[in-house]
């Protein structure tokens, strides 16, 4: 548990001496700020048309403000994590064996899970310090509109857990390859994929849809962003962790093997 | 302390180590010699549990790499060859954070990074990044790192590669202070080091163990009879006459010759000493005795002979 605490202060602190946190961070919030901007002056804009005229409503499918605004913007920012979790996990491993600095941490008294843990809950608590960058949105809605408060705390629930189960694949990739553009490209690669899955449900046979549907990453968040907290997505989200966890745990020991 | 036993080990169809097998006493320092590549790096990190052997064991201070391996850790300091460090850091965080994970408790650390900086000679770096540092300051963080839990074992490969004169000789001073208390493997193709610093020397050629023993008794052994060295003023042809028909000579070879000087290196019998006889002879024939000195093998020689002559086999 110590040891994890120190390799978890030591990468958060690593994140922070290197300009990779703030570029991350700042470049994070001015694109879910410029999305939310957008979806919100057009709520606001449609709504206006809608006061004169009551068909538009029906015409856009408007319906209130958390459907219209806050669901969107989660979708939104679920995509630029996406775009952005491989660059902060890309350097994790695949730095330390470039350097070759993983030659002195595996040979100090720490288990490789520690390693582990530690590296992938200090990505984490920097996704989270993002996350918690954006409550500024739900609370400008608040300022101007009645949005349900259920559905954003579950919203924000689903979008950690999908950041989580993103940075535990690119912690994954990242003890794959030693070049950083590698881990992320594959990270990024292999996650869009998960991800579009949901876009060939249309076209699927009656067998795969139902485990292309529950393997997509995209269709665990709707729920989330309704309001619901669907046990099974949670699973769905933890299971995914674990597996690329111990992926990692593999990977890393398969390296001490092969030499 | 370090038991080391038949040891193999093989990268896809390569052959690393092909059976080492050695011991370091408690508060030895061993030196490890061999050319580039001969299994010293590989041996090195069995022992340190980075990665497995392929067979053979090696025990450290009684336990086993692969069974115990968190128990050797505890008990290792390790300076890899290239010093992997992390250049984000800074000094002080950096040896906080090593000091800490090999088990220092809160209230002991500071005291104790500032007592391994101050041995290390970095105290008056402590602030700077570890990037900005120079090749021979990193080499001395690596080497503080290593040092700062106070591991009864220590395992430095080339540890003063890239210093400067000055520097190598406060490294080595240190390495010998360490001697009693520590037990350490320091591996290099420097060979002077090696009869400086260490006490007993491993040599290893393509992943085998080829000689063990003290510096001093592997020069003694393998040189065989003394050799000599006198540049002589005086004829050449006259002096290499009389030199063959002295008593107890092997062996005359002549060398540079300069305005009626020459470089003589007497070979004699094993046994005979004739360090009188010869500036006597020489003084009755009336040339002058310039220079004479005893030709000792270095390390380099003996080990050059070593492994040349493995090849030859």
């Amino acid at each position: 548990m110590r040891n994890f605490y120190l390799i978890f202060k030591k990468e958060l602190k690593s994140y922070f001496y290197s300009p990779i946190a703030y570029v991350v961070i700042t470049i994070f919030l001015i694109i879910t700020g410029y999305f939310f901007y957008n979806i919100f002056a057009a709520f606001s804009t449609i709504s206006f048309q809608a006061q004169m005229n009551p068909g538009i409503a029906r015409q856009y499918n408007l319906l209130n403000i958390t459907e219209s605004v806050v669901r969107p913007l989660f979708g939104n920012i679920s995509v630029i994590m996406l775009l952005l979790m491989p660059l902060l996990t890309m350097r994790l491993f695949a730095e330390e064996k470039r350097s070759g600095t993983i030659e002195l941490l595996l040979t100090y008294p720490v288990r490789d899970i520690e390693v582990v843990m530690g590296k992938f809950a200090a990505c984490v608590a920097i996704f989270g310090i993002m996350l918690i960058f954006t409550f500024i949105y739900p609370v400008l809605i608040k300022i101007y509109g009645q949005p349900e408060l259920g559905p954003i705390i579950t919203g924000y629930i689903g979008l950690f857990l999908m950041g989580a189960a993103f940075i535990s694949f690119g912690v994954f990739a990242s003890t794959l390859t030693e070049n950083q553009v590698v881990a992320a490209v594959l990270s990024f690669g292999v996650l869009l994929l998960f991800w579009m899955m949901g876009y060939s449900l249309a076209f699927a046979g009656p067998g795969l849809i139902g485990i292309m549907s529950y393997i997509a990453l995209m269709q665990h968040l709707e729920g989330f962003a309704k309001g619901v907290i669907d046990s099974g997505d949670v699973i769905y989200y933890l299971n995914f962790i674990m597996l690329c966890l111990f992926l990692t745990l593999r990977a890393l020991e398969s390296k001490k093997w092969r030499g | 302390m370090i038991e080391v036993e038949n040891l193999t080990k093989t990268y896809g169809s390569f052959n690393a180590l092909k059976g080492i097998t050695f011991k370091v006493e408690k508060g030895e320092i061993l030196g490890f010699l061999g050319p580039n590549g001969a299994g010293k790096t590989t041996t090195m990190r069995i022992l340190t549990c980075f990665f497995p052997a392929t067979s053979g064991s090696a025990r450290v201070c009684g336990f086993d790499v692969f069974e115990n391996p968190l128990d050797v850790k505890k008990r290792i300091g390790y300076l890899p060859e290239n010093v992997p460090l992390y250049k984000d850091m800074e000094i002080t965080d950096y040896l906080t954070f090593v000091g800490r994970i090999k088990g220092i408790d809160t209230g002991e650390i500071k005291k104790k990074v500032n007592k391994v900086m101050d041995d290390c000679g970095i105290t008056h770096m402590a602030g700077k990044l570890i990037g900005e540092l120079s090749k021979g300051y990193r080499q001395r963080v690596g080497l503080a790192q290593a040092l700062i839990s106070d591991p009864e074992v220590l395992i430095l490969d080339e540890p003063t590669i890239g210093l400067d004169p000055k520097q190598i000789i406060e490294i080595r001073q240190l390495i010998k202070n360490l001697a009693g208390r520590h037990t350490v493997i320091l591996s290099t193709h420097i060979l002077p080091e090696v009869s400086m610093t260490c006490q007993r020397v491993v040599i290893i050629n393509e992943g085998r163990v080829i000689a063990v023993d003290t510096p001093q008794n592997l020069t003694s052994q393998i040189q065989g009879a003394a050799k000599i060295l006198f540049k002589i003023e005086g004829s050449s042809s006259d002096v290499m006459e009389e030199l063959k028909r002295a008593r107890g000579i092997k062996k005359v070879e002549m060398k540079d010759t300069n305005n009626g000087v020459s470089d003589y290196i007497v070979e004699f019998e094993k046994g005979v000493d004739e360090r009188k006889g010869i500036p006597a002879l020489i003084v009755k024939k009336g040339w002058g005795l310039l220079e004479m000195r005893p030709m000792v093998m270095s390390l380099e020689d003996i080990f050059i002979k070593l492994v040349t002559e493995e090849k030859g086999v």
